[in-house]
């Protein structure tokens, strides 16, 4: 795996879009913006309603997963590209979700929608409707995906990359200063975790650093690379940015990223929390 | 939820006893600026937290008490403003030259 293999730029998408063989997805949890305007023929997928089971904290299952790719016109073969807004979370987050379910190829636009929109590129607000296909989504593939107890284990014993800002890795906040303060019952971090806010990974555009500047953001925090690491972040979207920088970018063999992240964790009883920088 | 809320609009539900609202809008040329991208700096430069402008030009963030930089990044230029916030409302404009 290597950065052209899971990034395309702003030029290789704007070339691409219409290509049989070639899906562009747009991921946000705000679907108006894709609603005013969109890259020309993208779909677009809802983060929390499409993506979140409506009842349980958790992924929609397989077969629901299978469905909505089906819907969408996203055959298993199909090239998925995706972007986003909020610099590429979100669809971060659904490129780790893809592989989750086995998706094979799978791509993020480097910037997302931000970088789009800075470059003045078209968009459309043009309704898309592509062909049902019969999408087979793959046993969720949990080797990327880390749950709470597995992360009380880790402490100590496996990197544990905190991404969120400083303060709220401190405790100051228990969510990003563009929400209001709501969230965990308690506030501060996994103890042993590092602090490398997600944002340090990328441009003020929204592109991903390059690979030198990344190993060393890594090296530089103490991250052991003969060690497995789990990313958390509030509730997984930011860490999914990480874990693609680790795991796809970087190619670190075992990233885990844990979607309970600080609302699960912050809300456990009787596991340790620490405040501070 | 983990996306930014609606920017612009009224502060109802919002308690502004315990929250530290930074509010405002873009502004070049004489106009809002609608679309434009705007970061929130920690005091030590740090990104905390990005929305994007309504069609008026706002945005909103909830911080906490303290030094704050505002940043925005538009295909018009680019602007940047420092906030000494408090708990209450903090009221501020970016002026894009």
């Amino acid at each position: 795996m290597s950065r052209s293999d899971v990034l395309v730029t702003a030029d290789w998408a704007q070339e691409h879009l219409g290509n049989p063989g070639i899906v562009f997805v747009e991921v946000d949890e705000d679907t108006s913006a894709y609603d005013k305007g969109h890259l020309a023929g993208a779909v677009k997928l809802d983060w929390k309603t499409d993506l979140q089971d409506a009842e349980s904290r958790d992924f929609v299952d397989r077969e629901g997963f299978s469905a909505l790719l089906s819907a969408k016109g996203i055959s298993n073969d199909d090239t998925v590209v995706l972007y986003g807004g909020n610099n590429n979370w979100f669809a971060a987050y659904a490129y780790w979700y893809f592989k989750v379910y086995g998706h094979r190829d799978v791509k993020l636009i480097d910037g997302g929608r931000k970088k789009w929109e800075l470059d003045s590129r078209p968009l459309s607000a043009d309704a898309v409707q592509r062909p049902a296909t019969q999408y087979s989504a793959a046993e969720p593939d949990t080797s990327i995906r880390a749950f709470r107890d597995e992360v009380v284990s880790a402490i100590g014993q496996q990197n544990l990359v905190d991404v969120r800002s400083p303060d709220e890795f401190a405790g100051k906040l228990t969510a990003p200063a563009h929400l209001p303060q709501e969230g965990a019952q308690r506030a501060g971090h996994i103890p042993s975790a590092v602090n490398v806010p997600w944002s340090k990974a990328a441009n003020e555009d929204g592109t991903f650093k390059s690979d030198e500047e990344l190993a060393k953001l890594y090296a530089d925090a103490g991250l052991d690379t003969g060690k497995d690491t789990i990313a958390y972040c509030r509730i997984g979207e930011r860490s999914s940015h990480t874990w693609f920088v680790l795991r796809e970018l970087l190619g670190h063999a075992n990233v885990k990223n844990y979607d309970g992240s600080w609302t699960e964790y912050g809300s456990l009883v009787g596991v340790p929390i620490q405040k501070g920088a | 939820m983990c996306g930014a809320p609606k920017q612009g609009g009224g502060l109802a539900g919002v308690d502004l006893s315990t929250q530290t609202v930074i509010q405002g809008s873009v502004w070049h040329d004489g106009s809002p600026v609608a679309g434009a991208y705007v970061r929130l700096l920690d005091a030590t430069g740090e990104f905390t937290a990005e929305v994007v402008t309504s069609p008026e030009g706002e945005f909103r963030f909830f911080a906490a008490p303290g030094q704050w930089t505002l940043r925005s990044l538009s295909p018009v230029g680019r602007a940047e403003r420092a906030v000494d916030a408090e708990v209450g409302l903090n009221e501020t404009t970016l002026a894009i030259d």
